[in-house]
């Protein structure tokens, strides 16, 4: 199938010729979303920045073990999704159904995975009193209100990506779905990944002991 | 539409016959606008009652408004407004129309109505995103309205919601609690709808324009839209995440705007390490560009409609697009000059003011480019021309209080009072709503198929027009007597000699917006008893002058038009008629 037919097919309802881009409708509008998803995000690091350089009591509780292994680990798991989806959106784009689904099925469980270790990451961190509004080691509640913030907005990007990654790959089998969304659902995937990139280390390296 | 006209394979958006999908939950694009701007006119007249109700008490302190107290049986005990009550009447004022009118009615209702019609295309790139944008929109709307309802009554920090009185809850005044709880959702609820908004526009400007139909010569009303989209994608995408930590102050005990150590009516806070200025970052970035959003489409909307009525091609289409780019580029930049008394570094507030002082730049050149092309032209005074003219009169009026305003050394002075009401009513508000007027009259024909009544239209303009200079304009004159804003009465010896001119701001407020009902009433008779709409009364060239007024459901009856000519070509010599439709395939010479 041409690029047109696939975008007409994903739900089009212009009489339209060929972009002059070449690019469907969905992958912009993915794009669109990531631009504006960048500054959500950016805005809330900034918050974060900004409460961390004015509190004078900051707190950086996090040890090599657990806290700083479990993100390397993390991270590992994520870019590795990265790469699995790489496979995936070149085996949607070679035609290869059954080799595309498996590789989307692989991504889907290292973004489960991840959103797995980082919800045992909370409540670890929850045992020990750590709070949104509350800090056990004494130092500002700041600490507890930007981490669980900035890092469950991001888990809800990975579990949002999970099922997006599972309804995808049902269909993509079922070729209710065709390469174009793949790449499309690549595109957001990536964006979650690169986004974690700020994250770990602004978050987490950040505040090791 | 059918396969035999040479469509795409895989197309199926055939016209719906139920009620509910046809008027309710329609995915046509003209059916979403129309939604959008009937949910922005019953906005408008909610927030110009609440004018209504403010200027009375400001030039009658203690006037009983009959009824008021069952609106409030608290805020208006004896029918008297309490000062309480006054800011929250003040705060919804600002929320409603800044919101559900001006970025309602210019971007999302005219651009939902006309963008896909003037890149020729059959619909939006995603109409059921687009239906579902305008429902969260009415879900927000519904949301900001029940605070009226719930208890303690509507919040009352102002539109921009400034922490810690946003934040702190019931103890700072009666609509501190429920009320301003509603307001965070609706917005942060407004804000989901914005964005999908937003990705729909700038994907149908960019992939579905027809045959032909480059981006120069895109209609200046859809470059407007577009780079509105750009704007409002990345200035939503901050008020969201604001107000989610607004939300999460509020009810999930963070502290995120709060400081230690407030003290509100003897109560200490257990707040702790957060930063009120951070809330004005926040909102302020989305906020300066907000302005712009309101103001871009209505700039877009007069650069489209003036040349149909000077008959001549306008002075510099494309410097004009750079405008609206460099305008929407500047935006993201000025953001703290709102903050100027807010303990800022003198050094930083340069920074700021140095880029606000800039945009003027580009906002001048368009103005010129504007006056430059009714220059020596042979204008049609249609209502809607009337409105166009008078969009550039009040856009001049509040940019050049604009040019004092963005010295800081001047701000200070200057900051809270009554001139900076004057300055962004005029250079946002009402030149936001003359460019809605405009577009109403201009568009109203091919919207309902039927004319609008000019007799009453030009009643209208002049009432509307001399009214709002009657209003804003002493306010510039009071603002530098010092009145400061936001206060409900004026007691202070230094105020009182200025009530007078309340008096006469409120006579003029009472008599511009009963004019208003002309226009209403005018809007219902084209409805149902105008006279029948040509398919191109004004003899304008833009695509959606090639269809049926109203056009059909697909908007161009199955064909797919083909465009050959530039958005603006009147006046043209030797063509059969004095313009020249874009999709006319005549040879035209450029003169």
């Amino acid at each position: 199938m041409s690029e047109l037919e696939l975008s007409a097919h994903s739900g089009h309802a212009g009489l339209m010729e060929e972009s002059p881009y070449g690019i469907p409708s969905g992958k912009l509008a993915m794009w669109c979303f990531v631009l504006s998803d960048a500054v959500t995000f950016g805005a809330v690091l900034f918050a974060y920045g900004y409460l961390r350089i004015g509190s004078p009591d900051w707190s950086t509780p996090f040890s090599f073990t657990p806290s700083i292994l479990n993100g390397l680990v993390m991270t590992f798991v994520l870019l590795t999704s990265g790469l699995t989806m790489l496979a995936a959106v070149e085996a949607a784009k070679a035609g290869r159904t059954a080799a595309g689904t498996r590789w989307l099925w692989a991504t889907c469980a290292l973004g489960a995975l991840f959103a797995a270790l980082h919800l045992l990451e909370w409540r670890r961190m929850f045992e020990e009193g750590w709070r949104l509004f509350q800090n056990p080691t004494g130092g500002s509640v700041e600490f507890g209100a930007a981490f669980f913030s900035i890092t469950g907005l991001h888990l809800l990007h990975v579990i949002g990506g999970v099922v997006a990654l599972a309804t995808i790959a049902i269909g993509f089998a079922r070729q209710k779905y065709n390469r174009i969304d793949v790449e499309v659902l690549g595109i957001y995937w990536h964006f979650v990944d690169l986004v974690w990139m700020f994250v770990f280390p602004l978050v987490y390296l950040m505040n090791a002991k | 539409m059918s396969e035999a006209a040479g469509l795409p394979a895989g197309h199926h958006h055939t016209a719906p016959t139920g009620f509910i999908r046809k008027y309710i939950f329609s995915v046509d694009h003209k059916v979403i606008g129309l939604q959008y701007y009937g949910l922005a006119l019953l906005a408008v007249f909610i927030g110009m009652a609440l004018s209504w109700l403010m200027r009375l008490h400001l030039g009658w302190a203690n006037l009983a408004i009959p009824g008021l107290e069952k609106l409030s049986a608290t805020g208006a005990p004896g029918n008297i407004m309490t000062p309480e009550y006054y800011l929250s009447l003040m705060t919804m004022h600002g929320t409603i129309m800044v919101f559900f009118v001006l970025t309602t009615a210019p971007f999302a209702g005219f651009g939902n109505y006309f963008l896909p019609i003037q890149v020729g295309a059959a619909d939006m790139a995603f109409p059921r995103m687009n239906m579902m944008s305008f429902w969260v929109t009415f879900v927000a709307f519904a949301v900001m309205m029940s605070a009226f309802f719930v208890p303690g009554g509507p919040p009352l920090s102002g539109w921009t919601a400034y922490a810690p009185l946003s934040d702190v809850g019931q103890t700072a005044g009666p609509g501190q609690g429920w009320g301003q709880t509603m307001w965070a959702i609706s917005i942060a609820i407004f804000c989901v709808g914005q964005l999908l908004g937003s990705i729909n526009f700038i994907a149908t400007t960019l992939d579905l324009r027809t045959r032909g139909m480059s981006l120069i010569r895109l209609p200046l009303s859809t470059w407007a839209w577009f780079i509105t989209s750009v704007i409002g994608l990345m200035a939503f995408a901050v008020l969201l995440p604001a107000c989610i930590l607004l939300i999460l102050d509020r009810v999930a005990g963070t502290s995120f705007f709060l400081p230690s150590g407030l003290v509100f009516n003897d109560q200490m806070l257990t707040h702790s390490g957060g930063s009120p200025l951070l809330w004005q970052h926040l909102f302020w970035f989305f906020g300066h560009p907000e302005v712009y959003i309101a103001i871009l489409p209505a700039i877009g909307i007069v650069s489209h409609i003036l040349p149909a009525f000077l008959r001549k091609p306008p002075l510099g289409p494309r410097v004009l697009v750079g405008c609206m780019v460099a305008i929407g580029f500047l935006s993201y930049m000025v953001w703290g000059h709102h903050m100027f008394v807010s303990g800022m570094n003198p050094f930083s507030a340069i920074l700021f003011s140095v880029p606000t002082l800039v945009i003027t730049i580009p906002a001048t050149i368009a103005t010129l480019l504007w006056i430059g092309s009714v220059y020596g032209s042979r204008m049609k005074f249609t209502t809607a021309a009337l409105f166009c003219l008078g969009f550039i009169s009040v856009f001049t009026t509040g940019g050049l209080s604009g040019f004092f305003l963005a010295q800081p050394t001047i701000d200070v002075y200057l900051h809270a009072t009554y001139f900076v009401v004057a300055h962004f009513h005029f250079v946002m508000a009402v030149a936001a709503i003359f460019g809605i007027f405009a577009g109403t009259y201009f568009w109203m024909p091919k919207m309902v198929g039927r004319m609008m009544n000019e007799t009453l239209g030009k009643i209208h303009f002049w009432i509307t027009f001399v009214g709002v200079y009657c209003i804003f304009m002493p306010m510039h004159y009071i603002g530098l007597a010092g009145n400061i804003r936001r206060y409900a009465a004026f007691t202070d010896n230094f105020l009182i000699p200025l009530i007078p001119v309340h008096k006469f701001i409120t006579i003029a407020a009472l008599i511009t917006g009963a004019a208003q009902f002309i226009f209403l009433f005018n809007l219902i008779h084209t409805r149902f008893w105008g006279p029948k709409a040509a398919d191109n009364p004004w003899g304008a060239t833009s695509l959606e002058w090639s269809t049926t007024s109203p056009p059909p459901f697909d908007n161009f009856g199955g064909k797919q038009l083909v465009v050959h000519q530039e958005a603006y070509l009147y006046g043209v010599q030797g063509a059969a008629q004095d313009f020249v439709m874009q999709t006319a395939p005549e040879v035209v010479k450029s003169s």
